[in-house]
């Protein structure tokens, strides 16, 4: 186990070495921000089984509010970072507060309605750009604008947050709160009858899913420069965070790693061969690839990996 | 006369949101499950109801007809195929299974028909109608008292049928009505089939009435959740009020605010719902 760390970590840190040039690194900045953000997804989603399909609301947030800061004040854009995860953190209080109470079923259907009030709201509001959307700064003013030409230091700044993301997961996993959380994932009802406060420890999940959510918009947004209702807060971008996580494994530390290892050379590959139609095959294929995780392997390929090689060593 | 109109016109579209709706509401009375491609379903309804004027030259009741049995089909195809097999697992594959197919739906849709608003060709309902004064289109009229009907009708199958009753009874207690001599997943299929099969002829008439594009889907599946959330979870005469509500703040919130504000009113209602009254205004904790 120790020496698996030491190896992903020393990879991660390696990569920009080993495959140089923009393409890879841009590659290797995709793949860092789609599992930052289905970990993020994956607190939620994952470990208390909480699937939220409107995580998009997190993460337009997360992207709007530094772009915001910059067109309305001039600020440097990281400065909206803040303000973006006070905002997220109030909006997974208000989804998480009623709907906890009810069934499952309830709490993905407000996250995909109050994405897509949301969505649609900031499409009419001039303010915040309306349907065309943000810029960040063209030219940085200094580096804390952190406008890079190359995309090393956003490769660095991505794989730092992904670290402190993976950390606290794993930290999570071990306390009396990760505890709390498989237990309601595996049956609420027992959960709450032994004395977990189920409501509480379901919308804390939510709340630190939200956070990190939001940070992975700021992110992206602090990396493109630009920011419109669709990439923001669209469904597709909700879609994103949960394949990755759900492919790879919810509710495992490693899942949303393995998934964007997988889907983001996918996505790569679909884009360059089918040219511009290739983002209506890439959701077909997601489609796909959804339903049949559902159908046979909802443990993703965690489980898959861990039965085959049971069976394995049975032999 | 024109808010007699704004009304009339409202309560019209608020009629065919009633009978999608009911469709994704028994489904959830029967398995608490909720229909993500649901949507998906209005969507290929209407698609569907084009295909067959193109290729076939069919008129409203035959393409109706053909939009409500392939729905049928395809429902009942569904459940045998993928929800029997996840109803029982874990709540992440209840969820992908329907949000994974609405996806794959919608995008080949948009692949196969493009992302370009298209409406059906004149048909012996176009024109308009003059009552006492109000300008009706003949087609919104047709659709919306045809919907109505439907939603009526399948309000009696459920409630003075046997199959309903068989219905019901599996939505009640699953086990107790094994014990009856029901076969749970049979009724359960057949749920499955009448949902998709309203979903579709609801596609089917709106497609009369109103230009579509593939993304129709989302917009559709998500006034059905708020629709079903409003009538109560699982409760049909609930989602028929609830339906002709919701067509008539979406007529009248248009009307005052403009156009693009109907959605944001309706998801408003939504968030507003969960706060105060989550099981609905006839519905069930």
């Amino acid at each position: 186990m120790k020496w698996g760390l030491l190896t992903i970590a020393a990879a991660l840190l390696l990569y920009p070495f080993i495959l140089t040039g923009p393409f890879y690194w841009d590659i290797g900045v995709a793949f860092l921000l789609a599992a930052i953000s289905a970990s993020a997804w994956n607190i939620v989603g994952g470990y208390a089984g909480q699937v939220s399909v409107g995580h998009s609301m997190f993460f337009g947030v997360g992207a709007y509010m530094p772009l915001l800061f910059f067109s309305l004040w001039k600020l440097p854009p990281v400065a909206g970072v803040p303000a973006a995860i006070l905002l997220s953190l109030a909006l997974a209080v208000v989804i998480g507060m009623p709907t906890f109470r009810l069934q499952g079923h309830y709490f993905s259907m407000a996250t995909i309605a109050v994405a897509e009030l949301i969505r649609i709201f900031v499409g009419t509001w001039d303010l915040v750009g309306a349907a065309i959307g943000l810029q960040g700064p063209a030219v940085g003013r200094g580096w804390w604008d952190l406008t890079f030409r190359s995309e090393l230091p956003y490769y660095y700044m991505f794989l730092g947050v992904l670290a402190v993301l993976l950390y606290l997961t794993f930290e999570v996993q071990r306390s009396r709160f990760g505890y709390y959380l498989r237990s309601i994932k595996a049956d609420e009802r027992a959960a709450r009858s032994l004395g977990v406060p189920v409501r509480w420890t379901k919308l804390k999940a939510l709340m630190l899913s939200a956070a990190f959510t939001s940070v992975a918009g700021s992110l992206y947004s602090l990396k493109t420069g630009f920011i419109d209702p669709d990439s923001g807060f669209g469904i597709l971008v909700s879609v994103q965070l949960l394949i990755v996580a759900a492919l790879g494994g919810a509710g495992t530390l490693f899942g949303p790693l393995v998934g964007a290892l997988v889907l983001v050379p996918l996505q790569t590959a679909t884009n360059t061969w089918f040219g511009a139609s290739g983002s209506g095959l890439t959701y077909i294929l997601y489609g796909g690839i959804i339903i049949l995780l559902a159908r046979f392997e909802p443990g993703g390929l965690h489980e898959l990996y861990h039965r085959i090689s049971a069976q394995l060593l049975r032999r | 006369m024109l808010l007699v109109q704004v009304i009339v016109g409202g309560l019209l579209l608020g009629a065919i949101y009633a009978l999608f709706s009911s469709g994704l509401t028994l489904i959830w009375g029967m398995m608490n499950f909720i229909n993500f491609a649901h949507g998906e379903f209005v969507m290929l309804g209407m698609y569907v109801a084009l295909l067959v004027v193109v290729w076939l030259g069919g008129g409203p009741g035959m393409f109706g007809f053909v939009a409500a049995c392939a729905l049928f089909a395809l429902g009942v195809a569904v459940y045998l195929l993928l929800i029997r097999h996840v109803a029982r697992g874990p709540m992440l594959a209840q969820i992908l299974s329907t949000f994974g197919l609405a996806l794959l739906l919608r995008y080949t849709a948009f692949w196969i028909f493009s992302a370009n608003f298209v409406s059906l060709p004149q048909t012996y309902l176009s024109g308009t109608i003059n009552i006492a004064g109000i300008l009706m289109p003949v087609p919104q009229l047709v659709a919306g008292i045809v919907a109505a009907a439907l939603t009526i009708g399948l309000h009696m199958l459920l409630t003075r049928t046997t199959i309903g009753s068989q219905l019901l009874a599996v939505a009640e207690d699953r086990a107790a009505a094994m014990l009856m001599g029901i076969r749970p997943d049979r009724m359960q299929a057949l749920a499955w089939g009448l949902a998709a099969g309203s979903a579709g002829i609801a596609g089917a008439l709106m497609a009369i009435a109103y230009p579509w594009s593939p993304s129709v889907g989302e917009t559709f599946g998500l006034t059905a959740f708020v629709v079903v959330a409003l009538g109560g979870f699982g409760s049909v005469p609930g989602a028929m009020y609830a339906g002709l509500m919701i067509g008539l703040i979406q007529a009248g919130s248009a009307y005052l605010f403009g156009p693009i504000y109907k959605d944001i009113i309706v998801y408003g209602l939504f968030v507003a719902l969960l706060w105060l009254r989550p099981q609905g205004l006839m519905g069930r904790a």
